[in-house]
């Protein structure tokens, strides 16, 4: 599903809108820095924007393309922590340990 | 210089002179035969936290529980009365697990009419009696009706359901005691959003409650998690709580608010000042009654800084109050003595626009990171603990929760085994 046509700029990430944590999640372990770096950079602008724009729909029944864009914005959420922080795919210290997301509220 | 209080002994643990203070011996939690008594003394006798009332919504709504360490699986079914009821979970005919999808060793959940067995199609109602026997005159008289599920104790408190194996066991609300009593009334019914996470983890089951119910590990295992200056402060201060208090078997731990909302924007990450989210959990409380007026047991210190109570109801179900008005889950299942499978859930108040639920997913996403680097340590502490290079450890007064929990499992498995004596000198 396309994105709102005020977040065209976004569609080249699109990919990253995925519904559930472990896509996002086995998203983010496949990715390089870089390429985390570059989707950051160009979601983490736009999420102020994304906010108001989703919250302007009543929030138990969204429009699929602001559905696509709240999935989009928490694959940033999902990409925060390597790159405001690790620097890395992978949480640091973490070894072979896993913990698998079993229950969400899937948006 | 401490910054807060303790009590007049000079010390938590003091405070409580039946937990003494000389090291403390792991072999608890490396010794397959003490984890063997554990099984029989704790995990086959104790009340046992299986999950909440919502998870059983409606009228033939159910889900398995497996109870390795009490050696069964579980049904927890809504009746039609709308009563929450356990069995265990297998056929009366020749015992083929009762309730499973394609892997028997895996938890299922959902809404039926009747439970009917795959082998031969015995079938039970809601509430556990049998209904219907295939081909039931190749028989020799059997009387339905002494062949219903074995039940199982069941009793709900503040919408969490708990089971016992023990047919002898105190009722649920005396065994929790007066500190649970002290939560009652908290809004847990409001906090419907969840996340679970579920993990197989390399270590003893009390070790992994040893790292949730102490935070002096925190500013040095996670230090990377801050940004740095607020990682250095952090370390320089150490920690301490603002409170404990043990009651019976039970536990808890009273911790300040941290960084929810952080005193300096500055200290956050730049997606935790847009989300206003983080470790602590949303910045900003939601609108639901109940967060005011909070029940006793909550805040015990009555302190104005104050941020989180983790409570520890033994022996293996945590329960973790934010101020912000949010709560978490632990349970620890053991399945070996050198492993257990934990689960953790996160509970808010539904979302009402977008950045709230952003908000959530970043404390839900920011937990995930750290509990994966406590998993990842337990491992590395079982292996060595194995070695017995060292047997005996100094716990400190931050620490006075693991003392306590290590002390109560020992007991608890010494006074079985010295009634199982007596019962067989009896004999
Ligand atoms: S074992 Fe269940 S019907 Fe035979
Ligand atoms: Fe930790």
């Amino acid at each position: 599903m396309p994105l709102p046509a005020e977040f065209s700029d976004l569609e080249p990430y699109a990919d990253w809108a995925l519904p559930t944590e472990p896509e996002r999640y086995a998203k983010r372990l496949a990715s390089s820095m870089d390429e985390m770096q570059a989707f950051y950079d160009a979601a983490f602008s736009r999420l102020e924007d994304a906010i108001a724009h989703i919250d302007r729909h009543p929030w138990d029944d969204l429009p699929e393309d602001a559905r696509t864009l709240m999935h989009l914005m928490q694959g940033l959420v999902m990409v925060s922590f390597p790159v405001e922080v690790w620097k890395q795919a992978r949480v640091p210290d973490s070894g072979a340990a896993y913990l698998d997301l079993i229950v969400e509220p899937v948006v | 210089m401490p910054h807060f209080p303790k009590p007049a002994a000079g010390s938590w643990t003091e405070h409580y002179p039946e937990l003494g203070t000389a090291p403390v011996n792991y072999s608890d939690s490396i010794d397959p035969e003490h984890y063997e008594a554990e099984r029989e003394a704790i995990f086959k006798r104790t009340w046992l936290n299986v999950g909440r009332v919502e998870s059983v919504p409606k009228v033939g709504s159910y889900f398995t529980k497996e109870l390795a360490a009490a050696e069964t699986s579980l049904i927890i079914v809504r009746g039609k009365d709308k009563q929450i009821r356990a069995f265990h979970n297998v056929c009366r005919h020749r015992g083929n697990k009762l309730v499973w999808n394609d892997f028997p060793g895996e938890e299922v959940k959902g809404t039926c009419r009747q439970f009917t067995c795959k082998y031969h199609a015995w079938r039970y109602d809601l509430a556990g009696e049998l209904t219907f026997i295939q081909q039931e005159e190749e028989f020799f008289n059997v009387d339905k009706s002494d062949y219903g599920l074995k039940s199982v104790r069941c009793e709900v408190w503040e919408g969490f359901i708990f089971v016992n194996l023990d047919p002898d066991a105190a009722p649920l609300a005396e065994y929790l005691g007066e500190m649970a009593k002290g939560l009652e009334g908290y809004p847990f019914h409001e906090m419907t959003e969840v996340y679970s996470y579920r993990a197989e983890v390399g270590s003893n089951w009390k070790l992994f409650i040893d790292a949730f119910a102490e935070f002096y590990h925190a500013p040095v295992l996670h230090q990377k998690q801050a940004v740095k200056d607020e990682a250095d402060k952090l370390f320089s201060y150490g920690y301490e709580a603002l409170h404990y208090k043990l009651d019976g078997p039970h536990s808890m731990i009273s911790s300040w608010g941290g960084m929810s909302p952080p005193k300096d924007p500055s200290m956050v990450k730049p997606i935790e000042r847009v989300l206003r989210s983080g470790l602590f959990g949303p910045w900003d409380r939601p609108d639901i009654d109940g967060l005011d007026d909070l029940p006793e047991s909550l805040n015990p210190a009555r302190h104005k800084a104050w941020g989180s109570d983790s409570f520890v109801l033994f022996p293996n179900f945590m329960l973790l109050i934010w101020a912000p008005g949010w709560y978490l889950t632990y349970h620890y299942w053991p399945t070996g003595v050198d492993k257990h499978v934990f689960e953790s859930s996160l509970y808010f108040v539904p979302p009402k626009n977008a950045r709230e639920r952003l908000g959530h997913e970043l404390a839900a996403v920011t937990f995930k990171e750290y509990a994966l680097q406590d998993a990842n340590t337990l491992e590395a502490t079982q292996t060595m603990l194995k070695g017995r290079a060292v047997t005996d450890f100094p716990l400190n007064d931050q620490e006075i929760l693991l003392r306590h929990l290590h002390k109560v499992a020992r007991d608890r498995v010494e006074e079985h085994q010295s009634k199982e004596h007596q019962d067989a000198a009896a004999r």
